[in-house]
């Protein structure tokens, strides 16, 4: 029945791109080695124009956010008279990061937005991490009746556009009350994006649950193990890199979400996430682009940070199948 | 509405942090629950309990966070009510049923149907402009010196949330609309150096759709090029070096090799942008909040059913994305069945 879900991108394929992504360097050097000269020389786009082209496309995609970063280090009087690119004449600050940490401009300050969006995002990882990891290793190992159909509608259920769920959602937080809970509204976002992350986060790691060999399992059943010793001490250490693939889409996800926060918390922005402070400050702010750019770098950092040091799980969860939208 | 709860906000950081903690010990508590629950049961009717204890909990979470939910929403496209009134479910204030007048709404609001044509431009362009770029750029920097870090580059916007990249393309776009002084937006000083006059990019319709999706290329291209390079990268040598001695040229290589090799990749990636791009709200939201004749459906659903208070019209437009997204992904599940 796994089968009936194989990943958009054959394995051979997701192999090679997860040491493109900084693997294991001595799988690629192995790797690189294999591969003959006259393969390698026959691949490379040898044309100078081609390299031409490759680095303005490198230029091209890199610059705005130069430029923005560039802007948030200088004085507010420079940013408003000369161009970024002459930041190197005029000066740098530290000024606009504490503006906007301690609150400038009659603004609230960012660090609470900060650990707001820390907050909503460890449950909103956590909680669909453990349920689905449970539902996976059910569905993959335990025979039970209506396993295949379940498991297809769960599949399907990645097409559900979460636009469709959200205004009932919303409701239903307000009808329990869940404004007035210890936590208040986390609850909602907690839970909403538990709910929109569950289906993906069975796919995902059913397909590597049942790449893990039969026999494995066997030898710990002959053992005597039951399935909650077998869940713990055989599968969970060995599918420890796709929790850590499907945890970094759902962090980034979280973390970067605006229409399930904007939704959710209106009627408590104390507990706004960060992207949902800047997306007011952009409007309320406007120009002042020394504040700006210093807040849109305060909320870019930690998922760039998280992004860059786990990359290649990513890159393995994203050719699993692990988009969302 | 924000700067009444300055005061609130900064002085209960250290409850919220307690907020968290509660977070993490309630559901680490259901999820050693439900351990301690399977571990209780052997034999081969314990199995089944077990199954049950595992996939339970999803199975009930999504039904009455997404399933249920779902059916509230199509139900409610049936039905008038101008306010979002807090208990809807209740026939009493969900108003009275009005039939496909919603869905007839679609095309008779004033400036729905340019919404229409906006999205149509996003769910073209975007993908394939995409697509194409990742392609070009994974080929390109294929076995080249330094290739890890040249795909980096072009994959980090996608760990930026959309309205930070929309911040960070706003000041690329930045104009200055006084004529004496300096244009200090990337672009516009470049046009002003040219001796052309600035241009205003997300100021006027259509032109700002068109800035806005340059955004939203510059996000997805390095999905493309990552799913792409590794399909590349997965075509065998000897494919490559049999064509090379019978002297294919490189863009015959690219025609009559790579690109039939790597068909199922690219498809993935079209559908995969596409469907992201239909549901992206965020970008507008952040530029103009839609109200400069930019809006697409996404944020349509959004205004209408949070913002100008007609949840009837903003369920039917939820349907609208659900109904178009639906056979995109019946059509990619094809494909991938057919590949695998």
């Amino acid at each position: 029945m796994s089968s009936a879900t194989p990943p958009p991108v054959p394995e051979s394929v997701a192999n090679v791109a997860v040491e493109e992504a900084g693997g294991d360097p001595s799988l690629e050097t192995g790797k690189a080695k294999g591969k003959s000269a006259a393969g390698n020389a026959a691949r490379a786009v040898s044309s100078p124009w081609a390299s031409v082209f490759a680095i303005i496309m490198a230029l091209a995609w890199t610059t705005p956010t130069v430029g923005l970063f560039v802007t948030s280090f200088r004085n507010q009087k420079d940013i408003q008279t000369t161009g970024w690119w002459n930041a190197w004449a005029t000066g740098f600050t530290l000024d606009n990061y504490k503006g906007v940490l301690q609150g400038a401009e009659g603004q609230p300050p960012l660090t609470d937005f900060f650990i707001n969006s820390f907050v909503i995002v460890i449950p909103a990882v956590l909680l669909p991490l453990l349920l689905a990891s449970l539902a996976a290793y059910a569905f993959a190992w335990i025979d039970f009746p209506f396993r295949n159909g379940l498991f297809v509608a769960v599949f399907a259920l990645q097409i559900v556009p979460l636009q469709i769920a959200l205004l009932p959602l919303v409701q239903m937080f307000q009808d329990l009350g869940v404004k007035n809970w210890p936590g208040g509204n986390y609850w909602s976002l907690w839970l909403a994006h538990s709910a929109f992350a569950l289906p993906l986060a069975v796919f995902l790691l059913h397909n590597f649950m049942k790449e893990i060999p039969a026999s494995l399992l066997e030898a710990a059943r002959v053992d005597g193990a039951g399935h909650v010793r077998i869940f713990f001490q055989v599968l969970l250490p060995l599918i420890a890199p796709a929790l850590a693939s499907f945890g970094i889409f759902q962090f980034l996800w979280v973390w970067n979400d605006l229409l399930v926060a904007m939704t959710m918390l209106g009627g408590s922005p104390e507990r706004a996430p960060l992207t949902m402070i800047l997306n007011t400050i952009s409007g309320t702010l406007g120009n002042r682009w020394y504040l700006l750019s210093a807040a849109a770098f305060i909320s870019i950092a930690l998922p760039v940070a998280v992004f860059i040091s786990l990359q290649r799980y990513f890159v393995r969860g994203l050719l699993a199948g692990g988009t969302k939208g | 509405m924000y700067a009444l709860s300055i005061a609130a906000a900064s002085s209960d950081n250290v409850s919220k942090l307690l907020a968290l903690l509660m977070g993490i010990a309630v559901f680490a508590a259901v999820f050693i629950g439900i351990l301690l629950i399977a571990s209780l049961f052997k034999g081969h009717l314990g199995e089944k309990i077990q199954a049950a204890a595992f996939v339970g909990p999803t199975i009930l979470f999504i039904a009455i966070g997404l399933i249920y939910p779902a059916i509230l929403t199509i139900r409610r496209a049936f039905y008038d009510g101008k306010f979002f009134d807090l208990s809807f479910g209740n026939a009493r204030s969900r108003g009275k049923f009005v039939g496909f007048e919603n869905f007839q709404a679609l095309w008779t609001t004033p400036g729905l149907p340019g919404v229409f044509g906006n999205t149509l431009a996003w769910v073209i362009l975007v993908p394939l402009v995409a697509t194409s770029v990742g392609l070009i750029y994974a080929i390109l920097v294929d076995r080249a010196k330094g290739e890890a870090v040249a795909k980096a580059l072009i994959f980090l916007p996608m760990a930026i949330s959309m309205v930070g990249a929309t911040l960070i393309w706003k000041f690329v776009y930045y104009f200055v609309g006084d004529p004496t002084a300096n244009q200090v937006g990337l672009i516009n000083a470049t046009l002003a150096k040219l001796g052309m006059s600035p241009i205003d990019f997300l100021g006027n319709a259509p032109l700002n759709t068109f800035s806005m999706i340059v955004i939203m290329i510059w996000i997805q291209a390095g999905f493309a090029m990552t799913v792409l390079s590794a399909a590349i990268k997965a075509i065998p040598d000897e494919i490559i070096e049999a064509a090379n001695m019978d002297g294919v040229k490189s863009f015959q290589m690219f025609r009559f090799i790579t690109l039939p090799s790597i068909r199922a990749s690219v498809i993935v990636v079209l559908t995969t942008i596409a469907i992201a791009t239909l549901k992206a709200f965020d970008i507008v939201q952040a530029s103009s909040g839609g109200k400069l004749g930019d809006s697409v459906l996404a944020n349509e659903f959004y205004t209408r059913s949070f913002v100008t208070q007609q949840p009837g019209l903003g369920a039917a437009i939820a349907i609208v994305i659900f109904v178009l997204v639906m056979p995109i992904i019946i059509f990619n599940v094809i494909q991938m069945r057919k590949d695998a």
